[in-house]
């Protein structure tokens, strides 16, 4: 139970890594990296830890069911826990840990953790890429012109996103959420010498920001939900799924709560329609796109739908089948995000959008009320899409002279790098669900769960994806490593660097990298190499936890809350389905070779038929929705808005400013020359000399001599006797 | 009894203590001079105690007494600053508060 109960631990060690990488880095005899690592290291072995613990808990409660599955432990599960469809399935409690924060009125707020199967999953999953991420930029980042300052920032985001994973209530959570939006600020902009690299930046805080609006409202609703519930407000998490499990409060009240949640999901994961800062945030280094930008930030919003399931789906009522927005939303992002992946001609681009595209099938997953392949289509995509992450990083690194343009730059790639290429495309086929590998099982497990519980047509939504998924990772696969090698020694003639993300160091690449003086494409170096690997080989079994084909429920069982949480279905594996996907992922695929390789019929399609020519168009220019939102959301407000401000600024407010100035100094003079010339200082001066020349007076009798005083007194006691005496 | 004889002995020492506090230079002797005064006081109380058979007065020429040391302890502490600080006891040396 250590590792469980000190999860604590698991964000505050790389927090306080990022203080004294901070700090210290540049003392440091590598710059502050190997503490970033180590750190970064620690919090994985703390996770592996609190990942075995769990599982023994996990076993531990079965075994304690199935030892004693009489008819008392039965109607204990049913009051306590949830009953699954024929078998009483062991209650297991989340660990938790927490002290109060500070106390107003009767609210108790608190800094807690919540370590159940999802946080502790996440956890691994966080710390494992953030290490790989770590190593791999040692590499990559050598020589950046701010490269202790580059770890000083991932350390702080693995904190943060670990601290939103452990977080047990939601304003930690919001807390976690918003610094690892500010790391991904900061790291975007990484290099922010070049004006687009800023403007992503920029980009990506906003177009999040307008998410966590709904956010910020999401958990005030989600605090007055437990106050309907239980009389008594409260943050929790735990209390708040109850709450929304309770049934208390209205069924408005929970859909607008959910709204409001969801809004911050579309924000934070890249959901359509606010999906087009994903792709523009490509603009920092490659390893942290791997990180943030596909593996663990972006994920924050499913990892949020996931952590108050029970308010999306009593909200949304997911269980009634049909429609809803969140399937709505990720159905939709997924053919969003899969079209525009084809016209892309940055490598990083189309991985940014297959992201998109991927989040949106998590997104579906958690609105069909496939909560266990949602969140597994979570754990297997960041690895596989990490894993592609690093090896279009590599490809930069050591192929392409750091471009990132696959039609330029690229091609040919295969027989100069052979690692990465096979890195990649055990990558690629993970993604696209090639039978076996990880995104096989997820992916199929996301779409039979829609089909039992009559989500039919986001069934059919996702199998349409799953074939442009198939289509355009080909069409990279071709672009980089197939065909002729394009890159040349132009490297740096970007004179059509309109779209394309050039990555600069500091020391201007020729030598500082050490690759002999650029003698062509190579192989990259283990540091990069073995990052690869890894992932690799959880691209191809981190599947197998949940082989539902094999009966194979290892995850579900680890995962999957078992108490607070709704009656979700968990269909048999069904052979037709998976065939037809797979069926369908090959005719992607196929559909792709024969445009790609063999040029079959297809030739300059897109100039020879005014339709495709169009649909082409629309996709270069991302459906337009860049345009509808700088030219018309922020245009829109942007002129008139300043137009007015700078009206009502010169007109009104200088105008009152300046009539009071003049007024205020006139005034001022008058009051000058008269009163305080004229009158105050007459009177001031003139007690002034009168107290002055009184004082000069009496001092005569200021002798200081002690008898003189003594004999005034005598003389003055006699004189009053005397006239006593008289008087009498 | 004759009040007369210790009102003449006591206005003689008041007297005497007056002129000693008023021209003598020494600030010792300016203090032992004040004492004078104070004993002639206390004559008087007696005197007066004794010739209205009141025992009051006797009473209060002891409380003069008792108050009487404890301001010679003072006074003689002022003259030890005053001499520590001037080097002498003459007390037309201390007129800094001239005006």
């Amino acid at each position: 139970m250590f590792f469980l109960e000190q999860a604590w631990l698991v964000p505050l060690i790389p927090a306080v890594s990022f203080l004294v990488v901070l700090l210290l880095g540049k003392r440091l005899p590598k710059q502050g990296a190997e503490v970033g690592v180590l750190a970064v290291a620690a919090s994985f072995v703390l996770s592996c830890g609190a990942a075995v613990q769990w599982i023994q808990r996990v076993d531990d409660a079965e075994g304690g069911a199935e030892s004693a599955l009489g008819g008392v432990l039965r109607a204990f599960g049913r009051s306590v826990g949830r009953m699954a469809s024929e078998e009483a399935v062991a209650v297991v409690q989340p660990v938790t840990k927490s002290l109060t924060w500070f106390q107003n009125g009767l609210v108790d707020l608190g800094v807690g953790i919540q370590i159940d199967g999802l946080a502790v999953m996440m956890m691994f999953v966080v710390t494992l890429i953030s290490l790989l991420v770590h190593v791999y930029s040692l590499e990559y980042m050598r020589d950046d012109r701010r490269f202790t300052y580059y770890y000083a920032a991932l350390s702080l985001f693995t904190a943060s996103m670990l601290l939103l994973v452990v977080a047990d209530n939601t304003l930690l959570l919001l807390v976690g959420w918003e610094l690892v939006g500010l790391c991904s600020f900061m790291l975007i902009g990484h290099w922010w010498e070049e004006q687009p690299n800023s403007n992503a930046a920029l980009k990506a805080f906003f177009t999040t920001r307008t998410g966590d609006i709904g956010l910020i409202i999401g958990v005030i609703m989600t605090f007055f939900l437990v106050q309907t519930a239980t009389g008594q407000g409260s943050f929790n998490i735990l209390a708040v799924n109850e709450a929304a499990e309770s049934g208390e409060a209205s069924s408005t009240f929970l859909f607008w709560t959910a709204a409001a949640l969801m809004l911050a999901i579309i924000g934070k994961s890249g959901q359509f329609p606010l999906h087009t800062w994903l792709p523009d945030a490509m603009a920092g280094p490659t390893p942290v796109s791997a990180l943030i930008h596909a593996a663990t930030m972006v994920v924050a919003g499913v990892y949020l739908g996931a952590r108050v399931y029970p308010v999306f789906y009593e909200g949304f009522d997911i269980a009634a089948g049909g429609v809803n927005l969140m399937a709505a939303i990720g159905g939709i992002t997924i053919l969003v995000g899969a079209s525009l992946a084809f016209v892309q001609n940055d490598i990083k681009k189309v991985l940014a959008y297959s992201t998109i595209s991927q989040l949106g099938y998590m997104v579906m997953g958690l609105g069909v009320g496939a909560w266990i392949a949602a969140v597994f289509h979570l754990f297997t995509h960041a690895f596989f899409k990490a894993n592609l992450f690093l090896g279009a990083g590599s490809v930069s690194h050591s192929g392409s002279h750091h471009s990132f343009d696959m039609k330029a730059d690229m091609g040919g790639l295969r027989k100069h790098m052979p690692q990465t290429f096979t890195t990649f495309m055990i990558g690629t086929l993970a993604l696209i669900g090639f039978p076996l590998m990880a995104g096989f099982w997820s992916k199929d497990e996301v779409l039979a769960t829609a089909d039992a519980s009559d989500y039919r047509f986001f069934f059919i939504l996702g199998l349409v994806g799953a074939v442009l998924t198939a289509a355009y990772m080909t069409r990279c696969i071709y672009y980089t490593f197939f065909g002729e090698y394009r890159g040349g020694d132009h490297a740096h003639d970007h004179a059509e660097a309109g779209d394309e993300l050039v990555e600069h160091h500091l020391a201007d690449d020729q030598e500082a990298h050490g690759h002999g003086a650029h003698a062509g494409p190579h192989e990259s170096p283990l540091l990069l190499t073995v990052p690869l690997w890894v992932l690799s080989v959880f691209s191809v079994f981190a599947g197998f936890l949940n082989a539902t084909a094999f009966n194979i429920e290892k995850f579900k069982e680890w995962v999957e809350p078992r108490v607070v949480f709704p009656e979700v279905i968990h269909p048999e594996f069904d052979w037709g389905k998976a065939i037809l996907a797979t069926a369908l992922v090959f005719l992607g695929v196929g559909i792709a070779y024969l445009y790609y390789w063999r040029g079959a019929g297809l030739v300059d399609f897109t100039e020879r038929s005014s339709v495709a020519r169009a649909g082409k168009t629309l996709l270069v220019n991302k459906y337009y929705l860049d345009d509808l939102y700088t030219g018309g959301v922020v245009g829109s407000i942007k002129g008139p808005v300043a137009r007015a401000s700078y009206w009502f600024n010169q007109h009104v407010i200088d105008g009152v400013l300046n009539t009071t100035g003049a007024a205020t100094a006139a005034t001022g003079n008058l009051l000058y020359r008269y009163v305080d010339q004229g009158s105050v200082d007459g009177a001031v001066n003139g007690i002034a000399t009168t107290t002055g020349r009184a004082g000069g007076g009496a001092s005569l009798l200021q002798t200081g001599r002690l008898q003189f005083y003594a004999l005034i007194v005598v003389l003055a006691v006699g004189l009053f006797s005397l006239a006593l005496w008289i008087g009498s | 009894m004759l009040l007369n004889q210790f009102l003449l002995l006591g206005a003689f020492l008041f007297a005497t203590g007056i002129y000693g506090v008023l021209s003598r230079k020494n600030s010792v002797l300016v203090l032992m001079s004040i004492e004078l005064m104070l004993a002639a006081v206390n004559l008087n109380l007696v005197a007066f105690s004794a010739y209205l058979s009141n025992v009051a007065g006797q009473t209060f020429a002891l409380f003069v007494l008792t108050i009487a040391a404890a301001e010679v302890g003072v006074g003689l502490a002022i003259v030890l600053l005053i001499y520590r600080n001037l080097r002498s006891a003459d007390l037309d040396e201390v007129d800094v508060l001239k005006g």
